[in-house]
């Protein structure tokens, strides 16, 4: 198939009709309107549905209806409508219905601005809601990955029954790039069938009830255990990450994810040419994390620099892969700043001359 | 060998619910699943429970179910029906539920004319929590968040929620009516017919709010309730059909160009 010039909220939007999903629910907010505007055209061209929901509140809800109905479904949002869609993403997982979520982070707190951010992290990854439950969350560094992503997170929820959450910043929903999507795509796992799903009941199976609550604590403490091992097989099962530079020797070990990777892999190329060698991770999974991938990638290194566009919120999960062992540097802008490849290579420089400033926890 | 007259229906478990005594979901209950056997399509509906006293309500009907957040119902009703329109889909909501954190849902619900039926069970008090002040509590009426009585200067009036909702313009089936007297569920159950009627028929959103009384939150027996409901509630929330799609419209209105 040929390769069409597309935008990487289009994208997103074509990859899940691509994967099956005729049914999307979401409210208009930027920098991510192209989603929804996306689907609304395309989805009757498919005889599927869009819903102009009345709020983040109700699209979420209304995803977890059609999920709970067996079918594949989607809703796209930015942070403050992520936020607002939290509850629903709670109850969504603990009654385990497959959705994907895709949210183009902008930045926070508050209505904050609607420049490109990357300050969701903690919030997805480990505190979206209420209760102990986890999504799993994908982040694309370019059009081509944010396809391909979300037709693979399709298939991860239905194979797991969560929700999978796409995370990317207002750069992967804004640029333009060239976009390949493949003919008769198989999916990635063997998906049961959906029998699980509340579609009527003429008595040829059991009852489906769709729900989260559990008034008896000995009943949802085995839910909850069970989850858990949803998780567990996460953990094991899919991680993902890429890395350049580390079968040569290096000094420098980045991490960094999104698009922020790819202003590091710029830098990191502009070095070489200089001579000073730098390795880089790149978690492309966020839950699960690379934390082996980023702790033996450590070891090599004499320091270790992370990249974001938030105040500091993976460094949290680099420190726990590296556990003290080398040096950490960090590098930011947030507010809807960007980081630059100059920049990135002038901290880098700083970090070998010894004029940059560690990380110092208490 | 003797003829059944009289059984339990079919859309109906066989099981103890946790209501109080005196309390009329039961009856709700039963006329919902009367209605859903006599249109022959309790095998193809899917209920939606709300968080409130009837929170349980999927362990007492034989259908499948959905058990959504606070307010929700409606919102999960129509991802349901959007996802599968070859489905009748019902919300079970109470008045905290359905008329305070819930009111967004049920409005656009409605508005877009969304083809499903919601039962809107209306006690004029919180009962799951424990009796505190409902967006339906009448003024005055004690309430353990309102202990001198409802002040409508402080928290305005009760809503009423059919007469709300027949003011929109997209059609609709509205009716308010009660299960305080056997005459009255009778009437009910006619109205219940005639919402899952339009809905089975494919012709618009259908809402029926049932009056109801809280013997335990309202703090009186449940004959004194039945009273109480009458000499207060029937005057403020009259009963009638407020809204059929015959006295809407989907036509829209030209735009100047």
């Amino acid at each position: 198939m040929t390769k069409k010039l597309m935008k990487g909220s289009e994208a997103i939007g074509e990859a899940a009709v691509q994967a099956g999903c005729h049914l999307f629910f979401g409210y208009p907010i930027t920098p991510q309107n192209e989603i929804p505007e996306y689907m609304s055209m395309r989805l009757p061209q498919v005889g599927g549905t869009f819903v102009q929901a009345e709020s983040e509140v109700a699209a979420s809800n209304m995803l977890y209806g059609a999920a709970g109905s067996g079918e594949r479904v989607m809703t796209s949002s930015s942070s403050p409508g992520v936020s607002l869609m939290a509850e629903a993403i709670s109850y969504l997982a603990g009654a385990e219905l497959p959705v994907v979520i895709v949210n183009i982070m902008r930045a926070g707190p508050g209505l904050g601005g609607i420049l490109p951010s990357q300050n969701d992290y903690l919030q997805s990854t480990k505190g979206m809601a209420h209760g102990d439950f986890r999504l799993l969350v994908l982040a694309p560094w370019s059009v081509q990955e944010a396809a391909d992503l979300v037709q693979d997170a399709f298939d991860l929820a239905d194979y797991y029954r969560n929700p999978v959450l796409i995370l990317g910043d207002g750069l992967i929903g804004q640029m333009m790039e060239p976009v390949e999507f493949a003919e008769g795509r198989e999916p990635i796992k063997e998906l049961p069938p959906k029998d699980w799903a509340a579609t009527g009941n003429d008595g040829s199976k059991p009852r489906s009830v769709i729900n989260s609550l559990f008034l008896d604590p000995e009943e949802l403490e085995r839910h909850n255990y069970h989850l858990k091992e949803k998780y567990d097989r996460m953990e094991r099962d899919e991680v993902r990450f890429e890395t350049s530079g580390l079968d040569a020797d290096y000094d420098l070990l980045v991490v960094a994810y999104g698009t922020v990777a790819r202003v590091c892999s710029t830098a990191i190329e502009e070095l070489a040419d200089r001579g000073v060698k730098v390795g880089m991770v790149r978690p492309v999974s966020l839950f699960p994390y690379p934390y082996r991938a980023v702790r033996e990638a450590a070891r090599k290194a004499k320091a270790v620099l992370v990249v974001e566009l938030s105040m500091g919120q993976m460094i949290e999960d680099v420190r726990l892969a590296i556990e003290g062992s080398k040096p950490l540097h960090f590098l930011n802008r947030t507010g809807g700043m960007l980081v630059s490849p100059d920049e990135v290579v002038d901290k880098i420089q700083a970090i070998s001359e010894g004029s940059s400033q560690e990380v110092v926890h208490a | 060998m003797p003829e059944t007259v009289f059984s339990k229906p079919q859309a109906l478990r066989d099981v103890t619910t946790h209501y109080c005594p005196g309390c009329t979901h039961g009856t709700i209950h039963r006329l919902i699943a009367e209605v859903l056997d006599e249109l022959g399509v309790r095998e193809r509906t899917v209920g939606v429970a709300p968080v409130g006293c009837s929170v349980l309500a999927y362990n007492y009907f034989e259908t499948d179910f959905h058990e959504a957040s606070h307010g929700r119902a409606p919102a999960v009703a129509t991802g349901i029906k959007r996802a599968r329109p070859d489905l009748v889909v019902f919300a079970y909501q109470g008045d905290g539920d359905l008329a305070s954190i819930g009111t967004a849902e049920i409005v656009h619900c409605a508005n877009r004319g969304e083809k499903v039926t919601v039962v809107f069970v209306n006690n004029a008090i919180y009962g799951m929590t424990g009796g505190q002040m409902a967006p339906t509590t009448m003024p005055g009426q004690v309430a353990t968040t309102c202990p001198l009585g409802r002040d409508v200067d402080l928290s305005g009036h009760p809503i009423r929620v059919s007469e709300m909702l027949s003011t929109l313009r997209t059609p609709a089936f509205v009716a308010r009516t009660s299960v305080h007297t056997p005459l009255l569920s009778v009437n009910t159950k006619e109205m219940l017919r005639q919402a899952f009627t339009y809905q089975v028929e494919g012709r618009c959103f259908s809402l029926v709010e049932i009056l109801s009384t809280c013997p335990t939150n309202w703090g009186i027996p449940p004959a004194e309730a039945t009273e109480w409901l009458e000499k207060n509630m029937l005057p403020y929330y009259p009963l009638g059909v407020f809204k059929t799609p015959e006295s809407g419209s989907r036509e829209s209105m030209p735009l100047e160009r």
